[in-house]
């Protein structure tokens, strides 16, 4: 009796065909970098992807043994670039715990401001390319004006727009600047003169204003659209046994029904600076979802994106309105070549991706005897195998593209 | 929080914002009361020794047994270390003959095991002290058993071991490169890596 597959997208499935291998990459855009993904295909349909990652291989930790814990802050930037903020923050507070530094308030809701709008811009890259891999273009238009504004103020606090180096260790480089030229695309999008001077924070509080409303706007473009649901929904079902297995952290662990954020969970170093403010942890299974969705699927892992960046607005409004009557100073001195205890630590904070690991090994010396980075999208990556076997070609890159990896992350 | 934490893993999208001073509950276990529990079920020759007092406290378990204390402390109830943060391996070794005296080490590999729990929220630090050569005879990769049969993450963070830090995983059912070229020569995180001077025709240096 011939196999009969009810579902009406596999067209031909009966027909035999020889296996064949497929690179996808490291070239092929929707791979989000240079990953390699060799698929073993039957026809249409995917029997095992196996990926090859290494093409940004830097190997960081390396060159981390050889320099003092400072000197390193710009090669954490350059890991997860999209998130440099984040990275400098889990570095410091790493080293700050080894070094039993106490940051002031000032500098703690600092960072939260920083760190929570480099989470809104990863996210919003993470969104604008979901939509392309997935065949529409014009959320990614979308994503990069709104990003634009953020790195133009984070332009503002440290002079670069990408790998910034800004967060340091005892706090930050500089304070938020008092007066600023208004970037020029808010300016355009709210109406106001291009020669408007206001304080960064009014800058920042300006810019949630235009923001907050657009968010509706991404959920009707991507989020509800009834092909994205299609394109999503049920495709990738990731079950909660096998994320904690793979060690899946961030929005990836969230999907699949797990609560657990770092921010709030975490280590008290790091939770002390979130403990002050009223924020929800999206988790799945949501209320609102569209019936076809299945808890950790694609679409539940994008949601929660989605939904991470409506709680650091909420965020960032409380320690905007904070940040004036804070105590202390922006930065506690540290000593550039401080001599690192015979101590270890490792502490994980939560970026955009997931939980970043710093393991920090101190040789009595200025240098790290072990400068490790545990990258949260190389355990996320790991579960490619599972989750890609036994789909359709098509559906490869919207897999790969829901867990929003960043090869310089990865292969470090 | 209002739950437990057990039932706070019980799916909800919308509810009470957490004190975070309310994480640590009654189920939360110190690492002596865990190296307790590990000694009582191993004794002594497996459990080696507790640190606390070089940072975050860690416990020494006799390579040949890491397998089943690592399976141990996935499944037993009052452990439940189902979630495995990070694999590493690091190289104690100072390579100036002049500092070497003073670094207050013996050389030597460690593999570190970060483990916590998202149920019971508690942390633990495993490792395995192994020698830098197997026999002593420089080339010769360490051997510690594989613990991807406990948790499915391992699989990667071993082959990035063994890729970078040069030690053999016995029973992991990949054990190749991950990150470097297949053909490289050398782990580059030991101590004494030599940087190649050329790889298949590029300069180095």
């Amino acid at each position: 009796m011939p196999l009969t597959i009810e579902d009406p997208r596999v067209v031909e499935f009966d027909v035999r065909t020889d296996e064949m291998l497929v690179n996808m990459g490291p070239q092929h855009p929707s791979t989000h970098g240079v990953l390699r993904l060799l698929l073993k295909t039957d026809g249409e349909v995917v029997h095992d992807v196996t990926p090859h990652i290494g093409y940004l291989h830097r190997c960081a930790e390396k060159i981390g043994e050889n320099l003092t814990p400072v000197q390193w802050i710009p090669y954490t930037d350059r890991m997860d670039y999209l998130a440099g903020m984040n990275m400098n923050l889990g570095w410091s507070l790493a080293v700050e715990k080894l070094l039993g530094i106490e940051v002031p308030e000032r500098a703690m809701t600092l960072r939260v401001i920083i760190a929570e709008l480099n989470r809104i811009a990863s996210h919003l890259v993470a969104m604008g390319t979901y939509g392309l891999d997935l065949g529409t273009f014009s959320p990614f238009l979308y994503a990069f004006r709104e990003r634009e504004i953020i790195l133009d103020l984070f332009e503002e606090t440290c002079g670069a727009r990408l790998t910034y180096s800004y967060l340091t260790i005892g706090g930050a480089t500089h304070d938020l600047p008092a007066e600023i030229l208004i970037p020029p695309g808010l300016a355009g999008l709210t109406g106001r003169s291009p020669d408007t001077r206001l304080s960064w924070l009014d800058a920042a509080s300006l810019f949630l204003d235009w923001f907050e409303p657009r968010i509706q706007e991404y959920h009707t473009l991507l989020t509800r659209n009834s092909i994205f649901i299609k394109r999503t929904a049920g495709i990738g079902v990731l079950p909660r046994e096998l994320a904690i297995s793979h060690g899946c952290t961030g929005p990836v662990l969230r999907g699949s029904g797990i609560d657990w954020d770092l921010r709030r969970d975490g280590d008290p170093i790091y939770t002390r600076m979130y403990k002050d403010y009223d924020f929800d942890v999206a988790v799945a299974p949501f209320d609102d979802a569209p019936p076809e969705v299945v808890v950790g699927d694609s679409w539940c892992r994008f949601f929660v994106r989605m939904m991470e960046v409506v709680q650091s607005v909420r965020i960032l409004r409380q320690a905007i309105e904070r940040y004036p009557n804070t105590e202390g100073t922006h930065r506690v001195p540290h000593k550039f070549n401080a001599k690192l205890p015979r101590k270890e630590v490792y502490l994980e904070t939560e970026c955009p991706r997931g939980a970043m690991g710093f393991y920090v090994v101190g040789k009595n010396d200025a240098i790290p005897l072990r400068a490790r980075a545990k990258s949260s999208s190389f355990c996320n990556l790991s579960v490619t195998a599972e989750l890609c076997r036994g789909v359709l070609v098509a559906d490869v890159p919207a897999i790969v593209g829901s867990l929003d990896i960043v090869m310089g992350e990865i292969d470090r | 929080m209002g739950c437990s934490p057990a039932t706070s893993l019980a799916v909800t999208a919308r509810r009470e914002p957490a004190p975070v001073d309310s994480i640590v509950t009654e189920t939360f276990m110190k690492p002596e009361e865990i190296f307790d529990v590990l000694r009582e079920r191993f004794g002594e020759d497996i459990i080696r020794r507790l640190d606390t007092e070089h940072g975050d406290p860690w416990v020494e378990v006799k390579p040949e047994s890491i397998t089943e204390v690592a399976r141990f402390c996935r499944d037993d109830q009052r452990l439940q270390f189902d979630h495995l943060n990070n694999l590493c391996g690091v190289d104690y070794l100072e390579p100036d003959p002049r500092k070497a005296a003073k670094a207050g080490f013996e050389p030597h590999l460690e593999i570190v095991y970060h483990l916590s729990s998202y149920t019971l929220r508690h942390t633990i630090t495993l490792k395995v002290i192994l020698p830098r050569w197997k026999d002593d005879q420089p080339g010769k990769l360490p051997e510690v058993p594989s613990v991807c049969s406990v948790w499915a993450i391992a699989e990667w963070h071993e082959r990035e071991a063994f890729d970078l830090v040069g030690v053999r995983f016995v029973g992991h059912p990949d054990l190749r490169r991950i990150l470097l070229p297949v053909d490289w020569v050398g782990h580059p995180l030991r101590k004494d890596y030599e940087f190649p001077l050329e790889y298949h025709g590029i300069r180095g240096k």
